[in-house]
């Protein structure tokens, strides 16, 4: 980037500079200082689309820092597709990578919270297995089933309470002291129309990374070292939720 | 392939339908004309958004209203775009669908803004190639909306009526008039918004845009008008408005607003100035023959 007009001519040359803001306006523009209109209503349209969908980084940053760096984050990474409610993936590890954030190291943790929480959002709808569906299954062809996990769902395991720090920052929940250091696992979720963010315990975290990568509920279950009851308990957990939306027995060809 | 008809919206007011307002929309069983929304923002796989405005389809004539297909830029249009507006079409069967005379993505770079382009024979040719290529992808007619502008673009040889014109005449599409947009470009360009309309082909105007600027004077103390889509329009296009809508007759008046949303109130009341407006001109033409 640099101050010298730019070679570039018609289209090319606009778009070069709406996203460089020390490059001088294209020779086409007949008052340069206009110019900046264009690239003001780009770079703030992409901000604003980056702090919808991140409200808690905002919150916990506040606006003027939060600002700043989702304008650094917009001109590197700007859309590649005008659907933007898929704008704004690459932002979590951005800003965990981010230096000046680095006294909060949360934040990208927060934000992959967020993000998962916005594909919730719009994921294809899918309906929840019902218990009775499973009530008809022998165990033995239970155990060799594979679940197919909703496909809203996703797993953020964090090493900081990322669903207490969320919450309270989008005001889901009363401001408390939080100690840092109670590592969290966040189940996102939208069996309906209502996304759900949750803590969940290390076992159903286990139980539902197993189900995810299409173990069988056998396997699933051996993750908890056949612990009967807390696998019982989990798998009722899941079907709560509606976060299994069907059930391939391995006979059936379910995958690897 | 069957064209859907462009002239179904009701010849009145409509009102963009934001989701913060869908359950009040409901309770009232329409509250609205007709309503309009930006096909982008239903463009997900599913959930909430797609569930909404299939209530509001049911309710009322829904205009989809596209900001992303990029009709004025140079590159190709983006055949994933094309078929996620098909497949959007398919699902909530709209009663108009329109686009704008701009570009806004460049070289896989979006750029959420309707950028400005030359108009002369090269791309005009452009332009009506790509409406051709959408109104065939789409089986629809589209219309086809004016830019607001914040300063001039070397290299047309066109004025934009006349540009717009040959589009129509070369494609079949129609044409969605802002007026707002109109007023915008006229202060920040300085031209007569009046002459303008006048010279507007009427006949193939599907759809009226109306929304509030934003005013800004600049450090050589000539008015910016930003087309902000964030207040209540202002009289100065409601005079135009009713100046079009004398010669016009009634034509689907859509009230934009996009960001600083109100209550759904404030949105009816702006919708009921518009079919005043539209009442009263057409009582002076009836009294007038």
């Amino acid at each position: 980037m640099n101050a010298q007009a730019s070679p570039r001519t018609g289209e090319a040359a606009l778009a070069e500079a709406l996203l460089a803001p020390k490059l001088p306006a294209p020779k086409s523009i007949a008052s340069p200082q206009r110019f900046s209109v264009y690239r003001n209503n780009v770079v703030v349209s992409l901000i604003d689309a980056i702090a919808a969908t991140f409200p808690a980084v905002h919150a916990l940053v506040g606006d003027e820092f939060f600002r700043a760096a989702a304008r650094e984050f917009v001109l590197g990474n700007p859309p590649s597709s005008p659907v933007l409610l898929n704008y704004g993936e690459a932002f979590p590890a951005w800003i965990a990578a981010f230096p000046p954030a680095a006294t909060v190291p949360y934040l990208g943790d927060v934000a992959r919270l967020e993000w998962a929480w916005t594909r919730a959002y719009h994921a294809a709808d899918a309906s929840p297995l019902t218990a009775a569906r499973l009530a008809d299954l022998p165990p033995e062809r239970l155990l060799a089933s594979r679940a197919v996990v909703h496909p809203s769902m996703a797993l953020i395991a964090s090493r900081f309470p990322v669903v207490s720090l969320w919450a309270q920052a989008t005001r889901r929940r009363a401001k408390t002291s939080l100690d840092l250091t109670a590592a969290e696992t966040a189940l996102v979720a939208r069996p309906g129309d209502v996304v759900d963010a949750r803590a969940i315990s290390p076992a159903m975290a286990a139980i539902l990374q197993a189900l995810t990568a299409r173990e069988t509920i056998g396997a699933a279950i051996a993750r908890l070292e056949h612990d009967q009851t807390l696998a019982a308990e989990c798998l009722a957990g899941v079907l709560e939720l509606g976060l299994a939306v069907d059930l391939v027995p391995e006979d059936a060809g379910g995958g690897a | 392939m069957t064209r859907t008809d462009t002239d179904r919206l009701p010849r009145r007011s409509g009102l963009p339908f934001k989701p913060e307002h869908f359950d009040e929309i409901v309770a009232a069983e329409g509250g609205a004309g007709w309503f309009e929304v930006h096909a982008e923002n239903y463009m997900g796989d599913g959930g909430a958004p797609h569930r909404m405005l299939e209530a509001i389809r049911t309710l009322r004539p829904l205009s989809l209203h596209g900001v992303g297909l990029s009709i004025g830029g140079e590159g190709r249009l983006s055949r994933d775009h094309l078929r996620r507006l098909k497949t959007l079409i398919e699902r909530c069967r709209p009663a108009s669908f329109s686009e704008h005379l701009a570009w806004s993505s460049h070289d896989g770079v979006y750029f959420n803004d309707l950028l400005p382009l030359p108009y002369n024979a090269a791309t005009l040719a452009r332009v009506a190639d790509h409406i051709d290529e959408t109104q065939e992808a789409l089986g629809v007619r589209m219309l086809l909306e004016n830019p607001s502008s914040y300063t001039e673009l070397s290299g047309s040889t066109l004025d934009e009526i006349g540009f717009l014109k040959e589009i129509a005449r070369r494609t079949g599409c129609g044409l969605l008039l802002d007026v707002n947009n109109v007023y915008v470009s006229a202060i920040n360009q300085g031209f007569e918004p009046e002459a303008y309309l006048d010279g507007f082909p009427i006949g193939l105007i599907g759809e009226v845009h109306l929304a509030g600027h934003a005013a800004e004077i600049e450090a050589d103390g000539a008015s910016l008008l930003l087309d902000s889509h964030d207040r209540q329009v202002d009289a100065a296009v409601w005079s135009l408005f009713k100046r079009l809508i004398s010669t016009t007759g009634p034509l689907p008046t859509l009230i934009e607003w996009d960001s600083d949303i109100p209550d759904f109130k404030v949105l009816q009341d702006e919708a009921a100035i518009a079919d005043r407006a539209i009442a009263d001109a057409e009582a002076a033409r009836i009294a007038a023959q």
